[in-house]
Order: structure tokens, then C-alpha cells, then sequence
């Protein structure tokens, strides 16, 4: 079945909600639903697990919390990503460490789902890709979908968790079309996949960026350059295995990450290869990222800093370059 | 009409009080012993908060407490034997020593824990309202945070949603004048309880140290919650007698309050107080007071004791709660 990412989440919510009595929604304009991924869902269940909340992410987040430490299952509707940072108290000091703290007595099903990354002119406040923040924390899954099959199985997956889950959709993909298999779809979580098979270099592609890198590996084929391209699916905790053992094979790495340099999941995940898997590199690691400022409004500026697929292609033809194929 | 106040008679509420003032007495002399790892913010002098609002509630209602969080947690059913564990930081801690003083946490007593965070509880326990309301069992949620917290945006922000929604949520507000080491005069503007008014929710001031204003209040505000009413907010005027964390005096250079004002609220002990009520209205002997406490202060040492050489947890333990690990 092919279907748009937005409506494989559509697919999930209400998947889930029929599933499990104890799965609310709250969230801003759920019942609105800007994105459509919430929307139907308050005619089908009803305001009392459908609710629409104030814009106010600080006591909605706590509220997610503490709404799950009480017993349900509570996905938390942020809209866009950048506002977890007005919600960062309830994800940060309570959701994730909640369990540690009280030794496992609170154990929190809780999703926070938010759309993502540029693309659509939203300039700075609604455009950023904030899951190094979410995974710096340690005790919250951040998955990252890339497709329409993935977002509907993490999610349903992510919903059944019992410990916090940041869901970072991406913004710019939702209208994009996908496979999903039939019926009770599920994605694991810290489940990386070889989005594509390939032996010179190897593509490591974070979210939206896997179309990216799609596109610049199109490219590279024609050029005789045979790309691997690795979709981590939840950037925290990261599926090292599947990583490290595709640059074992290729020996080259680029990542590919809608985030900005600084403190990212692109530097740590260059990182871990660097440490357990150095001596199979033939050539430097290359970061491609948006850069270290806020995303620029203007579509020319917004376009030049969003990694494209001619940086990919730039990245990988300087690692060819410098290395020899 | 659902009854609150549980049976807990007179006695049974001046004894949580001694509890919880023996066991904060003993922390603060195990802090000047250098036996705490950590750092204790004591609650002597609101023991009456706690009691007073705890009495109404049982197992199945939740509560969210603060960094002064002690006399919440035994208010509410907690164990002192593990809560002393706690704090020690051994294995048989309540938290098994993940938490320690700021954190510690019973949910099968319907403690959702106490948080380090000022104001943190706040929109866990409007979440744990919201439980409650799903639920449809009458339990509510009871968020006690301090003036301090008052000056957090979360507070509105629960109030409005609470009188939306009509959660049987009870924001009780201990105000005991201190923001950390600033007066609250100087860092809190207007009346905190009258925050509730212009979003309609019901508010009320009472004496803090005067625990028949608080079972009053308490038990007005639960009928209120329990009988689909929605929230209250009770500002308990109260004092803390002891700094705002042990120990204060080696990084203050200066006093930000007059030893007057200290003893001037020692005068208005709340345990001093209901006992001399009790004893001038005929509910106790005069000589009972001293009988319980004595009583409580052995119950309290042997606690503390029976747990102060309990073993440090496993280091191995910190893998239990890596994402994953089940």
C-alpha cells in the first residue's frame, strides 16, 4: 500500500488509539491538525482521549508525564520540533530520568511527536532538527523517520514502549509517498537499515536526509561510484552494529545530518567509527550538515545551508579523490 | 457526597507531625555528623502542611512534592525506615540510592516523588489530575510546591488548563517566605492565592501552622476535586525554621534573616500548638505530649538506625535503567 508519510502516522495514531483504550493524544491543535497526521482522530475517540491543549508546552509536557506515571499511555502532540525547547523541562530534568531516579517504580510510556527541519520557509524558530539535544539526555529514544513505512512502525513501536520516546517527523517530507506493508506494521526501535547496498562509500543518512542521499548516490552511480546508504532510524541510542559493520566493508564515511554541526549526532556517530572502526577508514570521515547558524527565511539562503544532494556528491567525490577508488 | 478525611483521629495526625519532626531532626543532626552524601532541605515548622492535606487522601491519590519533600512523603504513607535508606544512599533505599533527599518517591503510596525542580511538580501532578479525571474513581492529584515556585509560568499555565478542563487538582502553595536565600517579599509579587482568581479557580489563605485551618481547606478543596468540581488552590502561610538547605551557614557570608524573626516562629510551632489545643480542650492528657514524643523519637532512631550501615548499591545496578534493560 502506498501512501503519504502523513497519513502512515494518521495510520498509527489511529492504529493504536483502537488498540489500547489507555492511549491518549494531547497537543495543540490536535483536533485542527495543521500537519493531518491527528486528524479524524477526535471524531473517532472523542475529547476526552483527544485533547486539545493550550499553547502551553511547559505544563503539556509535565502533563505527558505525569498523565503516564498515572497509568496511560500519552503521546504529546508538540507541532513543530523547535518547541520541545519552551516543553525542555518536562522532557529533560523529569521524562528522561524519572526511571533512574525513583529506581524504576516510574516507568514512562510517553511519546513526543513534532515535525522537524527545514524546506518550507520557516525560518528560524519552526525549521530546526533538534534530536542531538533529545539524544544527549540518555534515557529517551529519538527516532528519526525517514519514509512513510518507518514513520508508521516506529510509532506504533514507540507508542508501546514503556520508557519516553522523542519522534521527530520530518516537515518537509510529510506529502512524500511510500511502500508500508500491510497490516500491524511495526518498526523496532534502535533497528538500522541499509536503505541501499553499495561498496566504495558509505552514506550514513539522518531523517529527510535519506532522500538526499538518495539522490546524490543516482548521481554517483553514474559516475561509477557505488554508494551504501545507512538509515540509523533512531538516533538515540544508535544501532552501532549496522554502522560500523558497513564502513567495515566500504572503508569511507559521510553522514549526513539536517542538523547543525555543533554537538551533533553527525560528530558523535563520526566518533564512534573513529573508535571501532579506525582501522578500516581509508579516508577521513566528512560531516555534511546544515551549518552552525539559525535557518535563514529566504529560500535561497534556507536552500544553501540545508545539506542538498550536491554536497553529498561533493563529499563523496573529495573522499574518492583523496583516496583513489 | 464522597467523604475525604480519612478516620485519622487527633492523635494519629499529632503523631505524623512528631514523625516527621523527629525524622527531620535526626537528618539534620546526621548532616552535622557528615553521615548525608548529599545536600537535605529540612520542612521543620510545616509539618501541618503536610499532615493536614495528606489526611484526606489515601493510596490511590497521587502527590508531587519539592526538594523539601520529606514530610510529604511520610505524610503520605512513605516508610522512614526506607526513606532514611534513601538519603543515605544504600541499596535499601525507597530508590534504591538512584534518588536520595530531592527524589525520593513511593508510587504504590501514590507518591509520584518529590522533585528538584522548583515547580516541577506542578505539571506532573495537573497530569496526574488528569489520570485521575480519566479514570473516573474520584482520586486527585495534590501538587505541593512552595512561593518559590509561584514566580515559575508553569503555575499559570496549570490553572488555566485545570479550570478548562476541571481537574480535581489541589496546588497547595507553602509559603514560608523564602525563595532559596531571597525573601519572597523581594522576588514575589501579590497575593499567590489570588494567581487562581481570575481564572476562576477557588483559592484560600489559611495559617499554615494551624493544622485545623488546613484539614479545613484540604477537605474542602477534595470535596470540591472529588465531586467533579475541578481544582483548588490553598496557600498555606507557614515558616521554615531551619535554612533553606543544611548546612547554608559555611557558604553564607551573611544572614538574610534576623534571629528574631526565627524565634518569633518558633512560637508558633504548628506541633506545639495542636498539642496545646488537644490538651486545653480535653482531647489529651497533659502529659501524653511528652510520652509521644519520646515514643516517636525511638521509633525515628531505631529507623534511622536499623539502615545507616545498609549496604551501598551495586555499581552494576546503573545498567537496570539503560534504555532497553527491562
Amino acid at each position: 500500500m502506498r501512501k503519504r508519510m502523513i497519513h502512515a502516522i494518521n495510520d498509527a495514531l489511529f492504529e493504536e488509539m483502537e488498540r489500547d483504550e489507555r492511549v491518549i493524544l494531547i497537543g495543540e491543535d490536535v483536533g485542527a491538525s495543521i500537519f493531518g497526521d491527528t486528524r479524524g482522530l477526535l471524531d473517532r475517540f472523542g475529547p476526552d482521549r483527544v485533547r486539545d491543549t493550550p499553547i502551553s508546552e511547559a505544563v503539556m509536557g509535565g502533563m505527558a508525564v505525569g498523565t503516564a506515571a498515572a497509568g496511560y499511555r500519552v503521546v504529546c502532540h508538540l507541532m513543530y520540533a523547535n518547541f520541545i525547547y519552551t516543553a525542555f523541562d518536562a522532557i529533560a530534568n523529569q521524562a528522561s530520568r524519572l526511571r533512574l531516579m525513583t529506581n524504576g517504580q516510574i516507568r514512562l510510556p510517553v511519546v513526543f511527536m513534532a515535525a522537524g527541519g527545514g524546506g518550507r520557509s520557516n525560518a528560524g524558530q519552526h525549521s530546526d532538527y533538534p534530536h542531538a539535544p533529545v539524544a544527549s539526555l540518555g534515557g529517551i529514544y529519538v527516532a528519526t523517520p525517514s519514509c512513510s513505512a518507518d514513520a508508521k512502525g516506529l510509532l506504533k513501536t514507540a507508542i508501546r514502549t514503556d520508557d519516553p520516546v522523542f519522534f521527530l517527523q520530518p516537515t518537509s517530507r510529510g506529502g512524500e509517498m511510500g511502500d508500508i506493508p500491510e497490516g500491524d506494521h511495526t518498526v523496532p526501535l534502535v533497528s538500522a537499515h541499509v536503505a541501499r547496498q553499495g561498496d566504495d562509500v558509505t552514506i550514513v543518512a539522518v531523517g529527510a536526509m535519506l532522500r538526499i542521499a538518495t539522490r546524490a548516490a543516482d548521481a554517483l552511480a553514474e559516475e561509477g561510484v557505488s554508494v551504501e546508504i545507512v538509515d540509523p532510524r533512531t538516533s538515540y541510542p544508535l544501532d552501532e552494529d549496522v554502522i560500523l559493520a558497513s564502513v567495515r566493508k566500504t572503508g569511507r564515511l559521510v553522514v549526513v545530518d539536517e542538523a547543525r554541526a555543533a554537538g551533533s549526532v553527525a560528530n558523535h556517530i563520526s566518533a564512534l567509527v573513529c573508535e571501532k572502526a579506525f582501522s578500516a577508514l581509508r579516508a577521513p570521515i566528512i560531516p555534511v550538515t546544515t551549518p552552525d547558524l539559525a535557518v535563514a527565511y529566504s529560500p535561497p539562503l534556507e536552500k544553501a545551508m540545508i545539506p542538498g544532494p550536491e554536497d553529498v556528491v561533493a563529499a563523496v567525490q573529495r573522499l574518492i579523490k583523496e583516496t583513489g577508488q | 457526597m464522597i467523604s475525604n478525611t480519612r478516620a485519622a483521629g487527633s492523635l494519629d495526625l499529632l503523631r505524623m507531625m512528631l514523625t516527621i519532626r523527629k525524622a527531620e531532626e535526626r537528618l539534620a543532626s546526621d548532616f552535622k555528623a557528615g553521615m548525608l552524601p548529599g545536600p537535605v532541605h529540612l520542612y521543620i515548622g510545616q509539618e501541618a502542611v503536610a499532615t493536614g492535606v495528606c489526611a484526606g487522601l489515601d493510596d490511590r491519590d497521587w502527590i508531587t512534592s519539592t526538594h523539601r519533600g520529606h514530610g510529604h512523603f511520610l505524610a503520605k504513607g512513605g516508610d522512614p525506615k526506607a526513606m532514611f535508606a534513601e538519603i543515605y544512599g544504600r541499596s535499601t533505599g525507597i530508590c534504591g540510592g538512584f534518588g536520595g533527599s530531592m527524589h525520593v518517591a513511593d508510587v504504590s503510596k501514590g507518591i509520584l516523588g518529590a522533585n528538584g525542580i522548583v515547580g516541577g511538580g506542578v505539571a506532573l501532578a495537573t497530569g496526574a489530575a488528569l489520570a485521575a479525571q480519566l479514570d473516573g474513581e474520584n482520586r486527585v492529584g495534590v501538587c505541593f510546591f512552595g512561593d518559590g515556585a509561584a514566580a515559575q509560568g508553569v503555575l499559570g499555565e496549570a490553572l488555566n488548563i485545570a479550570a478548562l478542563w476541571k481537574l480535581p487538582l489541589i496546588l497547595v502553595c507553602e509559603n514560608n517566605g523564602f525563595s532559596e536565600f531571597s525573601p519572597s517579599s523581594n522576588v514575589i509579587a501579590g497575593d499567590i492565592y489570588r494567581r487562581a482568581e481570575p481564572y476562576g479557580v477557588p483559592s484560600v489563605r489559611i495559617d499554615g501552622n494551624d493544622l485545623d485551618a488546613v484539614l479545613e481547606a484540604s477537605e474542602t478543596a477534595l470535596d470540591r476535586a472529588r465531586n467533579g468540581g475541578g481544582g483548588t488552590l490553598i496557600e498555606a502561610l507557614t515558616y521554615r525554621i531551619h535554612g533553606h538547605v543544611e548546612g547554608e551557614q559555611a557558604f553564607l557570608k551573611t544572614p538574610y534573616r534576623a534571629d528574631e524573626e526565627i524565634e518569633r516562629w518558633r512560637g508558633e510551632d504548628p506541633i506545639e500548638r495542636y498539642a496545646r489545643r488537644l490538651v486545653d480542650q480535653g482531647e489529651m492528657a497533659s502529659g501524653k505530649f511528652a510520652e509521644l514524643e519520646e515514643d516517636i523519637g525511638r521509633m525515628i532512631r531505631d529507623a534511622a538506625d536499623s539502615v545507616a550501615d545498609d549496604p551501598y548499591p551495586e555499581i552494576g545496578n546503573l545498567e537496570r535503567h539503560r534504555l532497553g534493560a527491562e
